[in-house]
């Protein structure tokens, strides 16, 4: 038997594809957002994750459905990667209650407890101390679960980034940090910002294990990950990963985005990791036109299937404007 | 049984931290340290620092963690050591506390229990001895209650932990002395009404708290000067016993707000807008209002005692309501 090719070092072929059609979902998704935000479908803030999909696409693929994730307003990648259905998402940013959260939350706030997602918060930082909550949790009733914490750089500068660290640290919980660092926190570059912009030197110094990886590659991203997220489950305390990417498009769609130059923009698009997972794949044999074709097809069905199922949504009844400000469902004035 | 109003908390701790292993204690100092106020002493001996949590001066991460701990099932407890430290932690309160289950279309409730000593008095000046709970009950979501008797420290806990949203129980610091009767058997309490402390027909004392002692003491005054005076004691500052409150004025045609908060966009000047939304016409004279001096509180003793309600205070103003003066 002859081979030209180490088998061991090339990639599955399922695991790629499985990849390759999270993230164009997620990108597709999106794009269609910007198309119902602009025709006034839907409203509030939009911050899209496009050029940042590799690492909701990796790093759900390697937590279990028993962790817990705990999310940013630059949600929608994490909520479609942890499973949430796109007809769920897109209802919510329609507003609907058939949306994953009623319709209360819009795309800064998606929640499924169905899938342990506990939502996308709107406060840089703000999510990192229920992640602490969360994990301790699971700690205190025997459980193995990691808590997954998204968050930004812009996360680092926040006192509550260090209060967290610090004590998750101290408490030894199982609480896996993963900082998007697409560098910039709205229009200030990171290194306007912070005065080490070594973010996981900065981590470190929380005695906590962490390292940074190339946020462009999925699989670089979801092996990271799964290591991370094994020694945390193994009762190695918090972990710290630095995931180093870009978004594509402006901080939100009221952004005009004057503060990055056209330059750099392009030298990260370049660096797509669409189409970086794709060339790998074709590098080794392992992606056709055909499936490339079957991918598009397939989510560009169930991206429209969710705009259907969101626009034949129901609207709550103002009637009910104050349910669910208090678990009894009734106002308290 | 004789106690105090700082053994009744302990008291309701114990109990809550026996009979329900997802109840556990978490703050600054109330381990090892045995509480700022001593609340916990003894509590980290006997149910152990997996439960008696020592906490890192970090109100946000440590209140949050409450939070999140209270999403996944558990009862926390969160101390935090003065009122004043409570803004380290307002984005959680806030933001999250309060927020999360609208916000999640019903999904995330938050079971938290946030106790907060509270007020002034104490010669501690003006960054430890504000009294501001009225903002918190501001906000929609929280349930914010303020023992003022010992029945009440002894047995609100248990109700707040039952609460499946979160509850902040205002403890007046300068009620962890007091001492008195309780009965054996006291245990949970109520956290919806407000009781009529003492009957009356001339005049409404409306009051919660801190200053609930002070204002018992200028109703006896009162009555030696020919005033028959009801002391409404609000207990919970939201969702307000409007009701109580509401009948009391009513009856008596007259009201005087005692609340040690600042007066401008205070708890008092709600109620004082609601007695006139509603029972306008049964007034016989203008609400008056008792609060702290609109001043940070001042250290040395003479200016912060005339910052604060006092029993002379609260007695002129009735009297100027009722309109005997002299």
């Amino acid at each position: 038997m002859t081979t030209t090719v180490d088998a061991t070092r090339m990639l599955d072929r399922d695991r790629g594809l499985d990849l390759l059609r999270q993230m164009t979902l997620i990108r597709r998704f999106e794009e269609k957002c910007v198309e119902l935000y602009s025709s006034g479908t839907i409203r509030g803030f939009v911050h899209l994750y496009i050029g940042e999909e590799a690492i909701a696409a990796g790093a759900m693929r390697a937590l279990t459905t028993e962790d817990a994730i705990v999310s940013t307003y630059r949600e929608h990648g994490h909520a479609l990667a942890r499973g949430i259905p796109a007809r769920a998402v897109m209802a919510e940013m329609f507003g609907k209650v058939e949306g994953c959260s009623g319709g209360r939350g819009g795309s800064m706030h998606l929640f499924d407890l169905d899938t342990r997602f506990y939502g996308g918060n709107a406060i840089v930082a703000g999510g990192l101390p229920l992640a602490l909550g969360l994990a301790l949790a699971d700690s205190m009733k025997g459980r193995k679960a990691v808590t997954a914490c998204f968050f930004g750089d812009g996360a680092v500068a926040e006192g509550e980034f260090h209060e967290a660290l610090n004590l998750a640290a101290l408490w030894g919980l199982p609480v896996l940090f993963l900082c998007e660092n697409n560098l910039y926190a709205m229009g200030t570059a990171l290194d306007r910002a912070q005065a080490q912009t070594d973010l996981a030197l900065r981590a470190s110094s929380y005695e906590m294990p962490a390292w940074s990886v190339d946020g462009m590659d999925v699989l670089a991203v979801e092996d990271a990950t799964r290591a991370a997220a094994e020694a945390v489950r193994a009762g190695g305390g918090p972990h710290f990963l630095e995931l180093r990417t870009y978004r594509f498009r402006a901080h939100s769609l009221y952004d005009p985005d004057r503060y990055r130059q056209k330059d750099e923009i392009r030298q990260w698009v370049q660096r797509d990791p669409l189409s970086a997972l794709k060339e790998r794949m074709q590098a080794e044999d392992r992606l056709t036109d055909d499936d490339v074709a079957a991918i598009e097809q397939d989510v560009t069905a169930e991206v429209a299937d969710a705009v259907e199922y969101a626009k034949a949504g129901h609207e709550e009844p103002v009637t009910s404007l104050t349910r669910w400000v208090y678990s009894d469902d009734g106002a308290r004035p | 049984m004789k106690t105090t109003y700082r053994e009744a908390i302990r008291a309701a701790l114990a109990d809550a931290l026996e009979h329900d292993e997802r109840v556990f204690l978490v703050g600054e100092d109330v381990g090892r340290y045995g509480g700022c106020f001593a609340v916990s002493l003894g509590l980290l001996e006997q149910f152990g620092p997996e439960r008696i949590r020592d906490a890192p001066l970090s109100e946000s991460a440590f209140v949050g963690a409450g939070i999140g701990a209270a999403m996944a099932g558990m009862r926390p407890i969160v101390e935090i050591m003065t009122v004043n430290f409570s803004l380290l932690a307002l984005d959680q309160i806030m933001n999250n506390a309060a927020s999360l289950l609208h916000m999640s279309g019903g999904q995330c409730a938050v079971p938290l229990v946030l106790r907060i000593p509270t007020g002034g008095g104490r010669q501690v000046a003006a960054q430890h001895s504000h009294s501001l709970e009225g903002w918190f009950a501001h906000i929609p979501g929280l349930r914010v209650v303020t023992p003022a008797t010992l029945e009440d420290a002894r047995g609100m806990l248990a109700t707040a932990l039952d609460d499946p949203d979160p509850v902040l129980i205002f403890e007046h610091a300068s009620l962890y002395p007091m001492t008195g009767e309780l009965a054996d058997d006291a245990g949970a309490v109520d956290l919806d009404n407000a009781v009529i402390r003492r009957g009356g027909t001339d005049i409404s004392l409306i009051t919660y708290g801190g200053t609930l002692p002070m204002t018992l003491e200028a109703a006896d005054k009162l009555q030696d000067a020919g005033v028959d005076a009801e002391v409404v004691d609000l207990r919970t500052l939201r969702p307000l016993d409007e009701k109580t409150v509401l009948e009391s004025v009513a009856r008596t045609h007259r009201a005087v707000i005692v609340d040690e908060g600042w007066r401008s966009g205070s708890i008092s000047a709600e109620i004082s807008a609601r007695i006139t939304e509603s029972v306008f016409y049964e007034l016989d004279a203008p609400v008056a209002r008792v609060c702290s001096a609109e001043v940070p509180m001042p250290y040395a003793r003479q200016l912060e005692q005339a910052a604060l309600p006092s029993v002379e205070r609260i007695v002129a103003a009735a009297r100027e309501v009722v309109g005997t003066h002299g």
